[in-house]
């Protein structure tokens, strides 16, 4: 924490949780969105990202965590600078799912919720993503691939690869 | 990037403005935007309502319930503000038309919920994304900005006396969450826990408040209603059903993708046809019509089976959320009830014991026998589960578990005896490990 801003963030999303309490008719409605965005910089919820968010809407770090807890997008552990979220449900498990799933495996050397050594993927399986007729489908953070097989797998890992190589910032 | 497809058969509604550049606010105009959100401010809530109804719009979330009839439960004279919210945490598996919606045409998703806001007398409405869309939410946020810029929401809307805002908010990964209650309490903040009802949420709702809640193709279809007029827009369709739908043909057909075809359109047609028929040729095993939480169906159910809500219902399923999911012979139905059952294991928030409780055995137990080791009672058991959970729990979570587990078992028991005694199964590739 600076202490000038007083904020475990960037001035940007310092001006943007300002602008997130303002917006709604009731100063809580910003929680869900502000631990997202939060999540997006600091790359997990850590105790002084609850603090703060806590601090910012006026309720307990309690109530922060059991909101928190609840939604799956949002996790208490850093993740790799990519993190890949392969879709193995109904839809993307017909079209191949699974083997895409068992091919980010081998190509990244990691098994389910792990991270990689340099902590530049982590991997894991989730529900539908909402692109049930491009199957099967990934999203790597924010971003979807669709229509996937298996043998696209090196190019996706290799171009994230060459992304965190050349130092840019996750698309988070 | 979503690719769109066209058939012929297609009768192109609410997907007109798809793959036109109708993001942009100017070409949204130049297409004849927010004309139709002109015409209800002129001709005020009563001529709207009575428009909704006599189009036979029925809700796209799954529910299937009068559009217009749900507006006109909203208390006209209130103490507590009104509010219009928009459902577009779509998360039924099988489901992604809402994505599309966004992407393509989210000037027509500010549009509708003006008119609901109208229609009702709200000030305010919210726009919930599911938290994955997070580029369409910043496509909403755009379109959003872009309204107010040209006066379209704002304290004078259109240079009227009338006040109309939106904000969008973002959820984080929760399947319940599409649930309306648990869906108000998630953008209160909290846990997405469902709410008992009554008091329905026309009457408390959103911070107490009485609440219009729609799904996002609900409300992008509401414009195209009032521009097109009510009774043409129910022509379109069957009876009671109006208009199109956005059916979301996925699984195993040759041309997957999201189709707009007239309420009551044939099934079999669907895959067929539309859908191109079975990936490499080969044969129809079974069908799930309106996403992951209604009862699959067989071929020969589908031969003349029209896709609206009343002929789907009464063949024994669901229209649902339009995901029709499509399974060839190749697959097997106990891993498929499985993942299935799984995807409702994940996502029972827990506060109802039959669900929190059912989806877990029905999950260990479907685990097991997809191993190999089941025996004979566990097929009845699995029967019993989903039958005790269905109609006790606060939401529909529960039902939406138990009611397709229930199609599974009764139409392919003999798929679910082929597995016992520790026979491997036919078909299965991810058999995971079970705990005995």
């Amino acid at each position: 924490m600076s202490p000038e801003t007083m904020t475990l963030f960037s001035p940007a999303l310092a001006a943007r949780f300002d602008a997130l309490v303002q917006k709604y008719p009731v100063k809580r409605s910003a929680l869900i969105p502000m631990l997202l965005y939060a999540q997006d910089e600091i790359g997990y919820l850590s105790d002084a990202v609850i603090a703060e968010v806590a601090e910012r809407i006026g309720i307990t770090t309690l109530d922060v965590r059991d909101v928190a807890s609840y939604y799956s997008m949002l996790r208490f552990k850093p993740v790799g600078k990519f993190n890949v979220q392969v879709c193995t449900n109904i839809s993307c498990m017909l079209r191949g799912g699974y083997e895409l799933y068992e091919r980010f495996q081998e190509e990244l050397g990691i098994g389910p919720k792990d991270v990689t050594a340099d902590g530049v993927f982590s991997l894991e399986e989730v529900e539908c993503i909402g692109v049930c007729c491009w199957a099967p489908a990934i999203q790597v953070n924010y971003d979807f691939h669709d229509e996937l097989k298996p043998e696209h797998v090196p190019g996706i890992v290799a171009g994230y690869r060459g992304q965190a190589k050349a130092g840019a910032a996750p698309d988070a | 990037m979503p690719r769109l497809v066209s058939h012929p058969d297609e009768v192109k509604i609410v997907t007109s403005r798809f793959g036109k550049g109708a993001a942009k606010i100017d070409r949204y105009l130049e297409l004849g935007g927010y004309e139709a959100a002109k015409k209800c401010l002129a001709q005020g809530p009563d001529w709207i309502i009575t428009e909704m109804k006599a189009s036979n719009l029925r809700g796209r979330g799954g529910a299937g319930f009068p559009t217009g009839l749900k507006w006109s439960f909203v208390p006209k004279q209130n103490p507590k503000p009104k509010y219009v919210l928009v459902n577009g945490d779509e998360s039924e598996p099988g489901t992604c038309k809402d994505h599309l919606i966004f992407l393509h045409d989210p000037h027509a998703v500010i549009e509708g919920t003006i008119i609901a806001g109208l229609a009702i007398g709200a000030k305010v409405g919210f726009i919930y994304l599911r938290g994955e869309y997070r580029y369409l939410l910043e496509i909403v946020e755009k379109a959003v900005a872009d309204a107010y810029a040209k006066g379209f929401l704002g304290k004078n809307i259109f240079g009227s006396d009338t006040e109309f805002q939106i904000i969008t908010q973002t959820g984080a990964g929760a399947y319940e969450v599409g649930e309306e209650s648990a869906l108000m309490e998630s953008l209160e903040g909290k846990r997405g826990i469902p709410r008992i009802k009554p008091p329905f949420p026309a009457v408390v709702g959103l911070y107490g408040g009485p609440t219009v809640i729609n799904n996002a193709e609900t409300i992008a279809t509401v414009p195209h209603v009032i521009e097109m007029g009510a009774a043409a827009y129910a022509a379109a369709g069957s009876e009671r059903n109006g208009g199109t739908r956005l059916f979301c043909l996925s699984g195993h057909v040759e041309r997957p993708g999201v189709y707009e075809l007239p309420m009551g359109y044939n099934l079999k047609k669907m895959i067929y046809e539309v859908g191109g028929g079975i990936r490499g040729g080969r044969t129809l095993k079974a069908v799930v019509p309106g996403g992951s939480s209604t009862p699959v169906l067989l071929p020969a159910e589908i031969e003349n089976l029209g896709m609206d809500f009343d002929q789907v219902g009464k063949a024994g399923s669901m229209l649902g959320s339009g995901g029709v999911i499509v399974i060839d012979d190749q697959t097997c139905i106990v891993e498929f009830a499985l993942r299935t059952i799984s995807f409702y294991q994940h996502e029972s928030c827990g506060w109802c014991i039959p669900c929190r409780e059912g989806t877990d055995w029905l999950k260990k137990s479907l685990t097991r026998f997809h191993a190999g080791f089941g025996v004979a009672k566990d097929i009845d058991n699995i029967q019993y589960l989903a039958e005790n959970m269905m109609g006790r729990t606060f939401c529909p979570l529960g039902d939406a578990a138990a009611m397709p587990t229930l199609g599974f078992v009764k139409k392919f028991r003999k798929e679910f005896e082929d597995h016992l005694n520790g026979k491997p199964c036919p078909f299965a590739k991810h058999v995971e490990m079970a705990v005995i």
